[in-house]
């Protein structure tokens, strides 16, 4: 099958500062796509080169047939998590509503059809109950959710997301996982999933991009999240067990910053 | 002067008819600009772009004044002025901080140039202060129709723009992502912006133009935000401080500027008292799930 986002030869760098080179990659449509690594890495570099916001250094990015432009119809795009604030003159329907017509010229002229579509989406996001409370009265995961529905309000053929899953409790986490991986399936989305966490939704990831140290490694997440493999990404040796399912990497080179298991994410949330 | 005579020069209301027939074209020209107002003060409260509006109306003013000066049409200098002051706006201060900044260096610069233009013209002292406080006492057809053709055509490109441009005043991030020409955007409601600041100095004049582009908008997000309804009040309140303040300013000797801004601040101190009492109930329209299930 064609490729929808393709990246060949790509490197980015920053000043003296390398963040990945020579970056040959093809995803699918239909793909679910993780791109993880410590802060810092570049994950959300990325995203911004695949959104055409962020020049390549070197090499070409095509999306959509199309080297990038800034911005694209084809596009949804869940951004870093950024709360709105507090006196934002729009409700949480109003959010949504962005997402399904907010590109077109013009005025709103098919509201009732258009209201429909803005219902579906936040039945889907579980949104119902706060449809019509101002958004900046909501918590930063009832914002979170409206954004999914948001980006997923045109069925894009790319879906960018970079870290949804922040500030969501463990239930909608999952919640909005499968959403995007049903989004992913049944749309044929592509999905670049940026995270720093792979568990929520490793039983989805068809491909992993691990991003650090200024390299790289893609394969499936089998390839990719082994001890050897991280361990020559990192350069310091690397634990990764795996126990029901999950994985968990050990002895990373800088704890603080960068977490594999759900138990010390969900620590660090209490904290 | 006694009290009297200062409620005299404030109220008035002899000879009324008459009055009414003669400023028939003010109260069109204040109705037109009340709903340009209400329009654009929706974006540049959605924008926050209070402090622009502030720093465009100073050098519009010394463009207005410049004008007078030398003779030329004072609408065209002031038009010149805040498009210029706008451009550059739109151009240069790309970060809110920035823009702040430079607004602040504007400002100063504008109205030390206008005063400096209007202490060399030498003409009718009423000129001079017309700019700084407004002056929609007898507008004829020809100006009237001008104005009425300029609003009607700021309204027609912010309409065909209304939704994207919305979508890049409250996520500019995301907005972008979707191919929204957020940049673009940005500098066209600029240039919007600065005529609709230079059509409202006609009435309140530069020093109150925040009374018609920002209470009437700002008033209306207190009390409501749904996007429709923003707009709708925004419309409603500008217009009727404009024509209200018109209207009371009929009979008595004061330019109808301080009628204006009182209006309008009132209506903002009354959305602002609803709003926050509805803030302290916590209504904010959730629906319990209880109530959801059939
Ligand atoms: N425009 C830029 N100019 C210089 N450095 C940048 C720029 N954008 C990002 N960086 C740097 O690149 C690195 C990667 O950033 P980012 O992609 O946001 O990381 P991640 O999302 O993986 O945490 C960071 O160290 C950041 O400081
Ligand atoms: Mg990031």
């Amino acid at each position: 099958m064609k490729s929808v986002v393709s990246l060949s030869g790509a490197s980015l760098k920053f000043g003296q500062r390398t963040l990945w080179e020579d970056l040959d990659l093809d995803i699918r449509p239909g793909e679910f796509f993780a791109v993880l690594g410590p802060n810092g890495s570049g994950k959300t570099s990325f995203l911004k080169v695949l959104l055409g916001l962020q020049k390549l250094h070197a090499g070409q990015a095509i999306l959509g047939g199309r080297p990038v432009e800034r911005g694209s119809r084809l596009i949804g795009y869940i951004p870093q998590q950024k709360s709105f604030p507090a006196d934002t003159p729009m409700r949480a329907r109003d959010i949504v509503g962005l997402g399904v017509d907010g590109h077109r010229w013009g005025l709103r002229l098919s509201a009732a059809k258009t209201n429909r579509r803005i219902d579906e989406l936040l039945e889907v996001v579980g949104a119902t109950e706060y449809a019509k409370v101002p958004v900046g009265q909501l918590s930063g995961g009832e914002q979170q959710r409206l954004r999914v529905a948001q980006a997923l309000a045109t069925d894009p053929q790319v879906l960018l997301c970079d870290e949804p899953l922040l500030s969501l409790d463990l239930h909608h986490q999952q919640a909005v996982s499968a959403l995007i991986n049903k989004q992913c399936r049944e749309q044929d989305s592509a999905v670049v999933f940026v995270t720093h966490e792979i568990n929520p939704v490793i039983d989805y990831v068809d491909r992993v991009l691990y991003l650090a140290g200024g390299r790289f490694k893609v394969g499936t997440p089998e390839d990719v999240m082994t001890t050897e493999v991280l361990s020559d990404l990192y350069e310091s040796n690397v634990e990764v067990i795996r126990a029901n399912g999950r994985i968990v990497v050990v002895g990373l080179p800088d704890a603080t910053t960068h977490h594999h298991t759900h138990d010390h994410e969900l620590a660090r949330e209490v904290a | 002067m006694d009290v009297d005579s200062i409620l005299g020069a404030i109220f008035s209301f002899d000879n009324y008819g008459e009055l009414l027939v003669l400023v028939q074209n003010s109260l069109w020209a204040g109705a037109i600009l009340g709903l340009l107002g209400g329009l654009v003060g929706t974006f540049v409260m959605k924008r926050d772009l209070a402090f622009a509006v502030h720093g465009i109306s100073e050098l519009s003013f010394a463009g207005a004044a410049f004008a007078l000066l030398v003779g030329a049409d004072v609408v065209f200098g002031s038009l010149i002025g805040s498009v210029a002051a706008a451009l550059l706006l739109g151009l240069m201060g790309v970060r809110a901080r920035d823009k702040n900044s430079i607004i602040g260096v504007i400002m100063p610069f504008g109205l030390g140039l206008g005063i400096l233009f209007l202490s060399l013209y030498q003409g009718r002292a009423a000129n001079k202060f017309g700019l700084l406080t407004g002056q929609i006492v007898s507008v004829d057809t020809v100006q009237l129709q001008v104005l009425a053709g300029t609003a009607v055509a700021v309204i027609a490109v912010l309409l065909a723009i209304w939704r994207p441009l919305n979508f890049a005043s409250l996520d500019a991030e995301v907005a972008e992502a979707r191919g929204v020409p957020v940049r673009t955007l940005g500098v066209v409601f600029m240039v919007l912006l600065g005529v609709s600041v230079a059509l409202s100095i006609q009435v309140v004049g530069a020093l109150l133009v925040l009374a018609l582009l920002i209470t009437p908008a700002a008033a209306a997000m207190r009390v409501t935000s749904s996007p429709v309804a923003t707009v709708v009040l925004s419309v409603v309140f500008a217009v009727t401080a404009t024509v209200g303040g018109i209207l009371l300013a009929l009979g008595g000797r004061i330019p109808i500027s301080p009628y204006v801004t009182t209006l309008s601040f009132l209506i903002y101190v009354v959305c602002r008292v609803v709003g926050s009492l509805r803030l302290r109930q916590g209504a904010n329209g959730r629906v319990l799930k209880a109530s959801l299930q059939p």
